[in-house]
């Protein structure tokens, strides 16, 4: 019996995980929260969500066939998908096709491919291109539709969503409005107070989701549920998202005691904007985060802050994007800096010295 | 990460976070012991009528041989004697004739030859005489290292390192604890299980020897929590000598490296480049202890093992007692292994062992199993891109960074590899295992660790060759100075003998 192969070494029985079974479970996680997303937002943001997510797969492809890779086996690893479906979380759900197409040609060629594809960007993709997209579109990112869920009166219809999705709203005011960041932060430019401005916020459907926002980023509720069942699944660690969470609570806590008629609350700080997304989904992006326990922990932490001071002070209402692109850029930092400590050596790699008994 | 179950050592482990954390890493590999583990040992594996004995079954020189071609040997009988500090010697598994003394292909990926000695049987099995000691407690601690030694017993857990020598240590080192590895933590091997099982007085006597040998006075038997009726039958057996502590230990691969157990039972860390007997601690495999029971007790040396023989093409897994240099082939054809599902031999357990090339090689001291796995056993080896996932750092219980090492060996960065640990990496398969994109990162460690050495090497040749020019040019010069300096005092005799000659001739 002779056999003919090259020797191998190493654990020849694997865990059955496979890169692409990662990214479905990720995928099966934000599902509910971007299934309510266009039940809230009817056909338009159905139609940008499968623009959305259709470019990137294009995209992707495009780029192999230009690298001279063969296309198949990387698309079925479900990365750009995943990406795209991210994307089109985080746009305004009522958005014009082309803000779909060229955030995903953003998020694919300029976040992933040109870095060498997957595992080598140093960017969340999806982020590079929300930010991108707000810098360079700023009217069009931030007209956020009302909730007009599907197969109700007043809501668009199919057809009428393919006018909005392709020739651009017309009746911006009536069917438009701000974010409860938005607005609060409009409201304090006028010297409002928040008693005065909160009145008609209702925080119970902030954490439902039914409320203006980007298309998947509104329901807290489903979105920690997805995030949840990630960490029981293994797919992601707790450190992030439990660190960012907590660094935004205990700032906005104490400010808030400090100052409750200009800092806002940490409930509200929670359940707004792109939180639960970013802490569960975008900042646990594997390439982009660092690789151990303690090293998450900063950076959860450092996205945390960085989310709280742009909200504060920051020019825009919501800082979540412009934080992980920060923090991101960090990550090499964090990763050389917090390492394992080595069996038999100290934290600067010498060995341990005996112990005198 | 991948786990899709948290047991409830890993909720404890995370509960403990603040507390001091005695394990590290590691996985939960599917255990596949069952099929091996609930039958008794086979003893009556018919006898091969040609054994293969390597020279070198341990770690160190190898044995030197004091046979000729032709001579006739009795089971037991030295084959060949051990050489310098760090060796073991080689006896006869059997009786009969010996063969030849020459290179056969040795139990290694590679299978290159190394000597074998070859010997026919010749059927009688019949022990060479021996010499059992009564009363072992009576002989002193040094006689009981020469003992073990001169019955070549090695680490049977795999590390094959001579047990004399380790002993030794442990008396020089004066040794406050001594730990009996029962962890057998790699999937499919269940041998030390069986032992245990089976002969737990032989252990526990072994063990009693050992201590005598160290002059130590207190043991600790770690068993896996997979393994309950060997923790009992050991516990039991352990009862009427209160000096020997048989703990149940997680179930989590790697437990039975030496170091993690040893941090998990003392909560003492071995410092990198020092040996355990140095912090006072030694560890010696459950087999090992049992070797050393039937060498001081009834004076019979290693000449046998038991393996165990599994995977998914093994018809009747078992494990089975053979005497050392057994061909794979014969094993295979006992246990029924079906040839055409066989994708991969491997010696030892799934997670470090070494897939061989063919079965043409011979069972040795350190082969706790052998593996006939099928395809569908296997991981599989289509390689993607490293997502960063860092799977394998949270498994990696040397508090390594498998990808970063990875990505630099990939771009020949062998320096940088080193730096961030490359040496500490005990090959233990973990982040291989669970790596998602089917990464062989333990194969990229062992080829970046044999070219760096082959660098060291070739630099301290360049080096050597240098100097060689060096001291030869200094030579040349030295002689060419020495030539010129001879010539000029030839010509200055010359020119004195010419002025003396012109002088008598002047005064003739």
């Amino acid at each position: 019996m002779m056999m003919h192969m090259k020797p191998s070494s190493g654990a020849h029985v694997g865990a059955k995980n496979t890169v692409s079974h990662i990214m479905w479970q990720v995928m099966l996680a934000i599902s509910p929260a971007t299934a309510f997303g266009l039940l809230c937002f009817g056909w338009p943001a159905f139609n940008l969500f499968m623009i959305t997510v259709s470019s990137a797969v294009f995209f992707e492809a495009f780029c192999l066939r230009l690298a001279g890779r063969i296309a198949k086996p990387a698309i079925m690893d479900g990365s750009a998908v995943l990406t795209g479906w991210l994307l089109a979380m985080t746009l305004p759900p009522w958005a014009p096709w082309w803000i779909g197409v060229a955030g995903s040609g953003l998020a694919i060629i300029l976040g992933k491919q040109v870095y060498g594809g997957l595992g080598q960007n140093l960017f969340n993709p999806a982020m590079l291109a929300r930010v991108a997209l707000l810098i360079s579109f700023p009217i069009e990112m931030t007209t956020w539709a009302n909730v007009s869920p599907l197969f109700f009166s007043q809501s668009p219809g199919f057809a009428e969503s393919w006018h909005i999705t392709f020739s651009g709203l017309e009746n911006l005011d009536a069917s438009t409005g701000a974010t409860t960041l938005g607005f609060i932060k409009t409201e304090f430019s006028q010297n409002h107070v928040l008693s005065e401005i909160l009145k008609d916020i209702s925080g119970l459907l902030n954490f439902i989701g039914w409320t203006r926002g980007s298309l998947g980023e509104t329901s807290t509720l489903l979105l920690v549920l997805g995030g949840i069942w990630l960490i029981r699944q293994g797919v992601i660690q707790w450190h992030i998202p439990v660190s960012l969470l907590l660094a935004v609570t205990a700032l906005s806590s104490v400010f808030h005691i400090i100052d409750d008629e200009h800092y806002i609350s940490p409930f509200l700080h929670l359940n707004s904007g792109a939180m639960m997304l970013v802490a569960f989904f975008i900042a646990t992006d594997y390439v982009t985060s660092p690789n151990t326990p303690a090293g998450q922990l900063v950076f959860g932490a450092g996205c945390g802050l960085l989310i709280f001071v742009i909200r504060t002070w920051g020019a825009y209402p919501e800082g979540a994007g412009f934080a992980i692109l920060l923090m991101n850029a960090a990550t090499p930092l964090i990763d050389y800096y917090i390492r394992p400590r080595i069996y038999g050596r100290d934290r600067q790699g010498k060995p341990l010295e005996i112990p005198k008994s | 990460m991948g786990q899709t179950c948290v047991t409830r050592s890993e909720q404890r482990r995370m509960l403990s976070f603040f507390s001091k954390q005695l394990i590290r890493g590691g996985v939960h590999a599917e255990q596949h012991k069952a099929a091996t583990a609930t039958q008794p040992i086979v003893n009556n594996f018919p006898l091969p009528e040609k054994l293969y004995i390597p020279l070198q079954q341990h770690v160190g020189k190898p044995a030197e041989p004091l046979i000729r071609v032709g001579d006739k040997v009795l089971k037991g009988q030295l084959l060949a004697y051990s050489q310098g500090m760090i060796s073991a010697p080689v006896h006869a598994p059997s009786s009969g004739i010996i063969l030849d003394v020459n290179d056969y292909p040795a139990p290694h990926p590679s299978a290159l030859p190394i000597r074998m000695i070859v010997l026919e049987t010749d059927g009688d099995d019949k022990w060479i005489k021996t010499y059992p000691v009564a009363d072992p407690f009576q002989l002193t601690p040094e006689d009981i290292s020469l003992r073990v030694g001169a019955a070549g017993i090695v680490g049977l857990g795999g590390a094959t390192f001579p047990t004399a020598v380790k002993l030794n240590m442990g008396r020089e080192n004066r040794i406050d604890i001594l730990i009996i590895n029962g962890a057998e933590c790699e999937p499919y091997l269940s041998c030390d299980d069986r032992l245990m099982q089976e002969r737990p007085e032989q252990i526990i006597d072994g063990v009693r020897l050992m201590l005598h040998g160290m002059e130590t006075e207190n043991a600790v038997i770690a068993i896996e929590d997979n393994k309950p009726q060997a923790y009992q039958s050991m516990k039991a057996a352990a009862l009427p000598f209160p000096h020997i502590k048989v703990i149940q230990i997680p179930t989590r691969y790697p437990m039975g490296w030496d170091r993690q157990l040893i941090r998990y039972v003392t909560g003492k860390e071995v410092p990198v480049g020092c040996r355990s007997s140095e912090i006072g601690v030694t560890i010696h495999n459950v087999g090992t202890a049992h070797a050393v029971h039937k060498a001081i007790r009834h004076g019979q040396p290693l000449v046998s093992r038991v393996v165990t023989v599994s995977g998914g093409a093994v018809t009747r897994p078992m494990n089975v007692e053979v005497p050392l240099g057994t061909l794979i082939s014969e094993l295979f054809n006992f246990c029924k292994v079906n040839a055409g599902q066989v994708a991969r031999i491997v010696m030892g357990g799934p997670m470090m062992g070494d897939s061989l090339p063919h079965t043409g090689l011979p069972t040795v001291k350190a082969t706790s199993g052998i593996l006939a796995l099928t395809q569908s056993e296997l991981k599989n080896t289509n390689e993607q891109p490293c997502i960063r996932c860092a799977s394998c750092v949270s498994v990696c219980p040397a508090g390594l960074r498998p990808l970063d090492m990875a990505n630099n060996i990939r771009i020949n960065q062998l320096d940088i590899a080193v730096d961030l640990g490359l040496k500490d990496c005990i090959s233990c398969g973990c982040c291989s295992y669970i790596c998602p994109s089917n990464i062989p990162l333990v194969q990229y460690f062992k080829y970046a660790s044999g070219e760096v050495a082959a660098r060291q090497q070739a630099q301290h040749k360049s080096e050597q060759t240098k100097r060689l020019i060096d001291a030869r040019n200094a030579r040349m010069e030295r002689i060419a100075q020495q030539q010129r300096e001879d010539e000029l005092a030839r010509i200055a005799a010359k020119a004195e003998r010419e002025l003396l000659k012109a002088e008598q001739e002047a005064l003739v």
